[in-house]
């Protein structure tokens, strides 16, 4: 198992990290804004489409797959998708200090579990390296 | 149709429903990375032929692409499951067993070194996205 990563490719994890969740509070600022979109008013997309916060939060999760996919070809499942489970902590502090709203107990225990999550494959091996000759993935 | 209001599902329809948003969430996950794995480090394909190259080698794969359409599938399912079941009960439910069941997958299907400190991540990131909904 392969059991470093450079620096690059830990900031590729911190965009994982970061873009999803700052792509879903940036589209849903940016839907609020636009208004509520049901099927008789479909026309109310195309103005989203037009909102500069809808345009950002698009980019932001554009830019989330692509970081994603490329840290899958270089590293196991079960070694990114924590970072993605990050995202949820991201939304929760930025809806604590950006949005003001209240964060419970139970939430706060649940940012420190996933914390502890990442943490624990983070200082781990990123990849499983397969023997050629056994087929497969590599 | 997503009607909010009309939680109506009984035990065995909810589970069943959110099993299905599980699963098919673990499906696009394994199909993209062992589509990913196949193809090779994206660094390198993008030093060699360039983003263009990259994209091209990415879209050309069909494992990739029923990764995606899985994921679709998956989106679409939880649209349906949460016309018919509680939210709170089947958005923390439904990433929870996906969370564990990729480590289940990854283990089986990808061949992936899933060790003691990898278990432990997805077991505390199930309880942690579960407490997250509280």
């Amino acid at each position: 198992m392969k059991h470093t990563l450079s620096l690059q490719r830990y900031l590729i994890l911190l965009a994982v990290m970061l873009t999803a969740s700052v792509g879903d509070i940036l589209l849903g600022y940016g839907m609020k804004q636009v208004g509520p979109v049901s099927v008789a008013h479909l026309g109310l997309l195309l103005k989203a489409m037009s909102n500069p916060w809808v345009i950002t939060g698009i980019l932001c999760l554009l830019g989330f797959f692509a970081s994603y996919l490329t840290a899958l070809s270089w590293a196991d499942l079960t070694f990114v998708l924590p970072s993605t489970a990050f995202g949820y902590v991201v939304v929760a502090l930025l809806s604590k200090f950006w949005l003001h709203e209240t964060i419970s107990l139970a939430r706060w225990a649940g940012i420190l579990l996933i914390v502890c999550g990442v943490g624990f494959v983070a200082n781990g091996p990123s990849l499983t390296e397969h023997n050629p000759e056994m087929g497969g993935e590599q | 149709m997503i009607v909010a209001n009309n939680i109506h599902a009984g035990p065995i329809e909810t589970w069943a429903a959110i099993i299905t948003v599980a699963a098919t969430a673990v499906a696009g996950d394994v199909l993209t990375a062992g589509a990913m794995r196949k193809i090779g480090d994206l660094d390198v394909i993008r030093a060699k032929e360039g983003l263009g190259g990259a994209i091209r080698a990415v879209l050309s794969s069909t494992m990739f692409l029923l990764g995606v359409l899985s994921m679709a599938v998956s989106f679409f399912s939880l649209l349906f499951t949460v016309s018919n079941v509680a939210v709170s009960l089947a958005a923390p439910a439904s990433a929870s067993l996906t969370s564990l069941g990729n480590a289940f997958a990854a283990k089986i299907f990808l061949k992936e070194n899933v060790d003691r400190r990898r278990w432990l991540a997805a077991l505390f990131v199930c309880a942690g996205v579960f407490l997250l909904t509280k």
